[in-house]
């Protein structure tokens, strides 16, 4: 078990590696730097700015310089919030952000198993079909085509709830947000689980089980839930970079300050080391999850063989 | 279609091969066949309709800003804040996703098939590095990427297909790559190897014919998928520059005029769900008839 988690986490690092690579040389690439303005500076101050942010020496010494920065937690300066350094915007944004992904995690992990479980155990009822044509509905509506439409009927049409912002991180506010993140997911989700569960369903141990006069509550929960949850669970790692990717959108829509909107700010004003730094962040949860749903999975199901 | 029908049940009787099969299983799959034809019927609506309507995509009502859909100005679906028909604008939006939607799944797919008939056929080191080259960019955040991509680099067509086409090809190498292994100790192919056809002849004339099964059925789930990845960079304005729409930017305007111009944002939205909607279920109708598992 440990052997397999070390030879996993090693399997991690070139990616991370290849991430931090790829954004460290495409923002250099970029046209534009960091001081460019308005004014243009006098050569002997901007030589002096090169010096001080070290753009004077060879890039793979700034690429090194870079790496051992990030090994600190040290994203750089911004370039259009100048009073900041990236990694302080970012830990501003990345609390909201994680309450609001965390939520829509939970949601969709919760009412996905639970709808499958309930189509499979009706099979071919009207009640499978619903949710069925529910989760396939799920899947075609992109979570920021739902948003706007829930914030019409929801908050234009019915003013139940509030249309955005964060209402000092109220649950009224959460609501919205957290269900237009969480439906596409409950549909994947959903269909994961009633498609294993009925395996399943159908295997000699389950029968067994109800042999024996096992009430029905009593074999799904304890024998049939666990082994169904496999496919489950290596789809988490997908759907945190889905989460992740959507609350981009999502935090835009409802105007929630959080990670996300900071990333799409950053991308219109042109600042790079923001945008950048989050991608190196947001990289580095989405490569880790993975990691950690790899060492679930492999602990869950004992036909794996982690030699 | 009917005559084509015709030809294809007359010709199953001595023998029944994947195709005739495949075509029978679909076409008792209602959801896919009325699927389809919701998509034709766009593509012909999104190529064809532009041509009949008495406005441009760019062009401004000036005596019919932001009006709600009606007959009488020739607005059916209304027009935006700056009198443009919003109409024309939806399908000029359609023809950007669409065509992104094909052109990005073609390039996915010639990088993804030469990439995994490559792997698969030569096999042995090569094959393992290539895939282990796959399995580390799979674990990659790629939409960053592109995004990280279109801000530095500038929003252009050219480059959204390119940087949409590169993401998508790491599932179809995996997949062609598998079907390769099995086909290449097959007898056709030991019989061309037998009579010293090269090794790129028969990859091209006889291992990616065959893999034609499993590339439909990904191509109609791919253009799904890169449609959405089109709209999202449109919806966070990275996508294709104004007066030029698509239907993710069209969304993006409809939710920005939420409360006053609700049309905006439900005739686009729907044109997009309901295109999302029909290849999805497609692609699962063509899986099912595709797969040899499931008679």
């Amino acid at each position: 078990m440990l052997r397999y988690s070390l030879r996993r986490f090693l399997g991690a690092i070139p990616t991370l590696f290849i991430l931090i690579a790829v954004a460290f040389f495409m923002i250099r690439l970029a046209p534009g730097g960091p001081f460019d303005s308005e004014r243009a500076l006098l050569p002997e101050i901007e030589a002096n700015l090169r010096v001080a942010y070290h753009l004077d020496e060879p890039l793979y010494r700034q690429f090194a310089r870079y790496l051992g920065n990030l090994a600190r937690a040290d994203f750089g300066p911004s370039f259009q919030y100048r009073d900041f350094t990236v990694t302080e915007l970012i830990m501003t944004g990345f609390p909201v952000s994680l309450r609001l992904g965390a939520s829509a995690m939970l949601l969709a992990f919760v009412l996905g198993v639970t709808a499958g479980s309930i189509a499979a155990l009706r099979q071919n009822s009207a009640v499978d079909y619903g949710v069925m044509s529910a989760s396939m509905t799920g899947i075609s509506i992109p979570n920021f085509v739902m948003a706007p439409i829930l914030i019409l009927i929801f908050a234009v049409y019915l003013g139940w709830l509030p249309a955005g912002g964060l209402g000092g991180g109220s649950l009224r506010n959460m609501i919205l947000p957290v269900i237009s993140l969480a439906l596409p997911q409950v549909a994947y989700i959903s269909r994961l689980t009633r498609g294993s569960m009925i395996e399943v369903l159908r295997s000699p141990f389950i029968r067994t089980a109800k042999a024996q006069g096992l009430p029905t509550h009593k074999i799904l929960v304890r024998h049939a839930l666990k082994p169904a949850l496999l496919p489950v669970v290596s789809y988490l790692g997908p759907a945190t970079a889905a989460v992740i990717t959507g609350s981009v959108v999502i935090e835009q829509i409802f105007g929630i300050p959080g990670l996300g909107r900071f990333f799409v700010q950053g991308a219109l004003n042109r600042d790079y080391t923001l945008v950048m730094g989050v991608v190196v962040f947001y990289g580095a949860i989405i490569i880790v999850f993975n990691f950690l749903v790899d060492v679930a999975y492999a602990w869950l199901d004992p036909k794996v063989k982690y030699a | 279609m009917s005559a084509e029908t015709a030809q294809l049940q007359t010709q199953d009787v001595p023998g029944r091969s994947l195709w005739v099969d495949a075509w029978r299983m679909l076409r008792s799959n209602r959801a896919a066949v009325i699927s389809a034809i919701v998509i034709g019927g766009m593509s012909v609506l999104v190529i064809v309709g532009p041509w009949f309507s008495p406005y441009s995509y760019d062009f401004t009502d000036w005596s019919n800003l932001s009006i709600g859909p009606s007959a009488q100005t020739g607005h059916i679906f209304g027009t935006d804040t700056l009198g443009r028909d919003l109409f024309v604008r939806t399908l000029y939006g359609g023809r950007i996703s669409l065509m992104v939607g094909v052109v990005a799944t073609i390039v996915s797919l010639t990088i993804g098939i030469s990439y995994g008939a490559t792997a698969g056929y030569l096999g042995g080191r090569l094959d393992h590095i290539m895939m282990r080259i796959v399995d580390i960019l799979y674990a990659l955040p790629f939409m960053f990427l592109v995004i990280l991509l279109m801000v530095f680099f500038g929003r252009n067509i050219l480059l959204i297909f390119v940087a949409i086409g590169a993401i998508n090809w790491l599932d179809m190498a995996r997949i062609v790559r598998g079907q390769t292994l099995s086909l290449k100790h097959k007898e056709f192919v030991e019989a061309a190897v037998a009579q010293g056809v090269g090794t790129f002849a028969i990859l091209r004339r006889h291992i990616v014919p065959n893999l034609l099964g499993v590339v439909v059925v990904y191509v109609t789930l791919t253009i799904p998928q890169v449609i959405l990845v089109e709209s999202f960079l449109s919806f966070l304005g990275l996508g294709v520059q104004e007066p030029m729409t698509s239907w993710g930017a069209l969304v993006k305007d409809g939710a920005e005029e939420l409360e006053s111009a609700p049309w905006l944002l439900i005739f686009p939205a729907a044109f997009l769900a309901t295109a999302l909607f029909c290849f999805n279920f497609l692609g699962d109708g063509l899986r099912d008839a595709l797969d040899p598992k499931d008679r």
